[in-house]
């Protein structure tokens, strides 16, 4: 069997049957981005927790003049109390929780403060007196919030503990809530598009019923029958892989690399670099579920 | 090179079975076609004919009994190895199904490619067939600027494309006039004459009686005659008591049937005598 015979095949294959083709290629390239969007954001929710767990710390904050917290009653923080945190934090019954604690002045944290919103219009009306002052404390075990949390926030001169890994887990499942319906949506076209090429290969069949019934006539053997329609399907579900992979390529480059990456400098942003990890699944899973789609259509509608 | 052991195939076995009219499409047939032979199958539509030739064609299984084609038993070869049966089997058919948009050579260059045969042999080999069916000069041509009779050529040159050694012809002449039919049993019989075996269903009997060739008449699915240089006659001219005449259908499932007792005579029916 010629592999330019069997080109030919599928050719005319694909010119014959070109609206089926195409809905195949947009059915596939649309469930494909899905399914690779979900695996994007997955890469980064992982790619955030790696870099913001190291980084991420339980922020004490301390009394400022104008605080109105519970432990807050003698205005702004004094030296004393200060003073108490501070030897509370290297205690031993904080120590074996703590990696490292490192105390924020009003002036530092307006730096950091101009540092993090450096292009915000925000920074020139922000002055020390508005932010607290703060420690900032690594935990060995980030899990152990709790603790800190109990031994710190009834202390005099604590406004109030936060630990920014809260904050993070809000944005990690606002972003897994994303990933999932992207992969329901993807689920669902993905089923459509294995109907869809399933449907087509039936209609390229039943087109070319003459010419297969010469084949079989003439003793061709099974897979030259079967091949130009697997391929048939195939090449409509790599077109449709391909765009998806560039469409992605193009979200990444443009949104992620082009504007968020240049507006939050601190954060972890996934690049084109995890597109090209991604795209080479995207196009396996389309071939394949195009080749078995094809492959169990033609064994109920093109016998040998 | 074709040999049926007796064969039985019934169609829809679940239905049938308990039905009145439960009635196989070959029943116990028993031949054997010889290399070489030029056979004609005849007999009423329904007798069984294309069955018997998609027997040897393994489209379909035998329920009873073993077909051999070329020493094989068709039955007992494995469903990958069936394209190596056909392609030792040509096929010609009354519609002759020749593809519309390929040319005459592309239409048998078609049946070669296919089987994976090289550029240059197909090159080499196309124009013989060509020249040995009586199409020279016609290649560019498409089907549907063509005759009847020459698409039919071209049929033919298709079905020997792969120089097989059988040829079977499902009523080749079935769609022609009776001068072209006469070049395409010319063709046929230049094939047989070059080795291939050649079995030929048809109804035509001016065909079968000039030929003066083996004929194996198949009735309901059973042999009833085989004669090495046969005759067929499918209608009956008979003449009632009354002076009317009418024509009777030469099927010898009406021998079974009472006779509503109006006959008188039927001239060329030999075996009128039966019950």
């Amino acid at each position: 069997m010629k592999i330019g015979f069997i080109l030919g095949e599928v050719g005319s294959g694909l010119r014959r049957n070109l609206s089926m083709v195409v809905s195949v290629v947009l059915v596939t390239f649309i469930s494909l981005t899905f399914v690779g969007t979900a695996a994007l954001m997955q890469m980064q929710v992982t790619q955030m927790k790696g870099y913001w767990y190291d980084k991420v710390q339980v922020a004490i904050y301390l009394c400022g003049e104008h605080n109105e917290g519970t432990n807050c009653t003698t205005g702004a923080v004094s030296e004393g109390q200060r003073g108490e945190i501070e030897s509370m934090l290297g205690s031993s019954a904080v120590k074996p929780y703590v990696d490292s604690f490192e105390y924020e002045s009003k002036e530092q944290a307006v730096t950091h403060f101009r540092e993090q919103f450096s292009n915000s219009s925000m920074i020139d009306t922000v002055t020390a007196d508005q932010l607290p002052e703060s420690f900032r404390v690594s935990l060995v075990d980030p899990e152990k919030y709790q603790i800190i949390k109990e031994l710190f926030s009834s202390m005099d001169g604590v406004d109030v503990v936060v630990d920014q890994r809260e904050l993070l887990e809000k944005v990690f499942s606002i972003i897994n809530i994303a990933s999932v319906v992207a992969i329901g949506i993807a689920g669902v076209m993905i089923l459509c598009a294995v109907l869809l090429v399933g449907t087509t290969i039936r209609l390229s069949a039943y087109l070319r019923r003459r010419e297969t019934g010469i084949m079989r006539l003439v003793g061709a053997s099974k897979s030259s029958l079967q091949l130009p329609f697997v391929l048939e399907g195939i090449v409509s579900a790599l077109i449709g892989a391909l765009l998806a992979g560039g469409v992605l390529w193009a979200a990444v480059k443009f949104l992620i690399d082009g504007k968020l990456a240049l507006e939050y400098k601190d954060t972890a942003f996934i690049s084109t670099g995890e597109v090209f990890m991604v795209a080479p699944w995207l196009i396996l899973l389309g071939v394949i579920l195009a080749g078995v789609s094809s492959l169990v259509t033609l064994r109920r509608y093109l016998k040998v | 090179m074709i040999r049926f052991e007796n064969v039985t195939m019934v169609y829809d076995q679940k239905s049938r079975l308990g039905s009145e009219n439960a009635r196989p499409g070959l029943d116990d047939v028993t031949i054997e076609i010889d290399r070489g032979d030029f056979a004609f199958l005849v007999g009423a539509s329904g007798s069984g004919k294309s069955t018997f030739l998609r027997l040897i064609l393994r489209e379909i299984v035998a329920t009873g009994g073993a077909v051999h084609v070329a020493g094989q038993n068709v039955a007992r070869i494995p469903s990958w190895r069936v394209p190596k049966l056909r392609r030792g089997i040509g096929v010609v058919f009354q519609d002759f199904r020749l593809l519309p948009q390929k040319n005459v050579f592309e239409n048998v260059a078609f049946a070669m490619q296919v089987v994976g045969e090289s550029r240059s042999a197909i090159r080499d080999h196309v124009p013989e067939i060509l020249k040995l069916v009586g199409l020279e000069g016609k290649e560019k041509r498409r089907p549907d600027e063509l005759s009847g009779g020459e698409q039919q050529r071209v049929a033919i040159a298709r079905a020997i494309a792969n120089k097989p050694q059988i040829l079977l012809a499902d009523e080749p002449t079935g769609n022609l006039d009776p001068a072209t039919s006469v070049g395409i049993m010319n063709v046929l019989d230049r094939i047989n004459q070059n080795g291939t075996t050649v079995l030929m269903a048809t109804h035509d009997d001016g065909i079968v009686n000039s030929m003066r060739r083996r004929v194996v008449e198949l009735s309901l699915g059973k042999i009833v005659r085989d004669e090495t240089a046969g005759e067929y006659t499918s209608m009956i001219p008979v003449i009632n008591q009354d002076g009317t005449r009418e024509l009777r259908q030469a099927d010898h499932s009406t021998w079974h049937k009472p006779q509503t007792g109006s006959q008188a005579f039927a001239p060329f029916d030999t075996e009128d005598d039966l019950p």
